[in-house]
C-alpha cells in the first residue's frame, strides 16, 4: 500500500518536471526502512517504467522531441558509466557542494530569465 | 553544432549524475532549453532521455542484487496513473511557471546534495 501512494506520488512529480522521480522515491524508501543501496537500485527499476509512461503520456499531445532526447540521452547513459567509476576516484564530498552550487547558479539563471 | 553540443552535454550530464547520485532529468531539463527547446518540450523529451541511462543503470545495479523488481514494478506501475495527472498540470501551465516551478527543484536538489555530502563527512 505504501509503495502505492510512494509511486502516485513519484508518477505525479516526475511527469511534472520531466525528471526521474528518484528525489522523491528514495527518500521515502529510507523512511520506511530500506537499506540505501536497495533503495536507489529500485528505485532506478521504477523510474524505467515511469519515464517511459511519461513520455508516452506527452509524446501524445506531441511534446517530445526524440531527435534531442537521443542526442542528449545516448550519450549521457556512457557518461553515467563514467560518472560511477570515477566516483571511486574523486573526493566526491568535496566536489558535491560544488556540483550543488552549480546547480543554484543554474535555478538563479532560470528564475532572472 | 548544435547536435555536437547536445552530445558533448549528454556525456557531462550523465558523468555528473553518476558521480553524484542524481536522476539525469534534473540536468537533462536546463541543457535542452539551452539547445533551443520550451520548458514545456524540455521536460517531455527528458523523460524519454533518462530511458537510456536508466538501463544502463538497472543492469549495474541488479547485478550487485540491489534491485527488488516486484517493489519496482508496483511502484512503477502506480506511477503511471499519476503520471498523467503531473503531464496534464504542466501542460495547464504557463510556460514561465513551469521554468520557475523546476527553478524551486534545482535548489531543493542542490540543498539534499549539499545536506548528504555534510552528513558523510567523517
Amino acid at each position: 500500500m505504501r509503495l502505492i501512494l510512494i509511486g502516485l506520488l513519484a508518477g505525479f512529480f516526475s511527469a511534472l518536471f520531466g525528471v526521474g522521480g528518484g528525489i522523491v522515491i528514495v527518500p521515502l524508501l529510507l523512511v520506511a526502512g530500506w537499506k540505501i543501496r536497495t533503495a536507489t537500485g529500485t528505485s532506478l527499476a521504477a523510474i524505467g517504467i515511469t519515464a517511459s509512461a511519461g513520455a508516452a503520456v506527452y509524446a501524445v499531445h506531441g511534446q517530445v522531441e526524440p531527435a534531442y532526447a537521443a542526442l542528449v540521452g545516448v550519450p549521457a547513459a556512457f557518461g553515467a558509466l563514467a560518472g560511477t567509476t570515477l566516483q571511486q576516484r574523486l573526493p566526491v564530498r568535496t566536489l558535491s557542494f560544488l556540483f550543488a552550487a552549480l546547480l543554484v547558479a543554474i535555478a538563479i539563471r532560470m528564475l532572472v530569465q | 553544432m548544435t547536435y555536437a553540443l547536445a552530445v558533448v552535454l549528454g556525456v557531462v550530464a550523465g558523468t555528473l549524475s553518476g558521480l553524484f547520485g542524481v536522476g539525469g532529468g534534473i540536468l537533462f531539463v536546463p541543457i535542452l532549453t539551452w539547445l533551443g527547446l520550451t520548458q514545456l518540450h524540455a521536460e517531455a523529451s527528458s523523460l524519454l532521455a533518462i530511458v537510456p541511462t536508466v538501463v544502463v543503470g538497472v543492469w549495474r545495479q541488479q547485478r550487485y542484487g540491489n534491485v527488488r523488481w516486484r517493489a519496482a514494478g508496483i511502484l512503477g506501475v502506480a506511477s503511471v496513473a499519476a503520471a498523467v495527472g503531473g503531464a496534464q498540470l504542466a501542460v495547464s501551465l504557463p510556460e514561465a511557471t513551469l521554468k520557475r516551478l523546476f527553478a524551486v527543484l534545482l535548489i531543493l536538489t542542490a540543498g539534499q546534495i549539499a545536506w548528504r555530502a555534510r552528513r558523510k563527512q567523517p
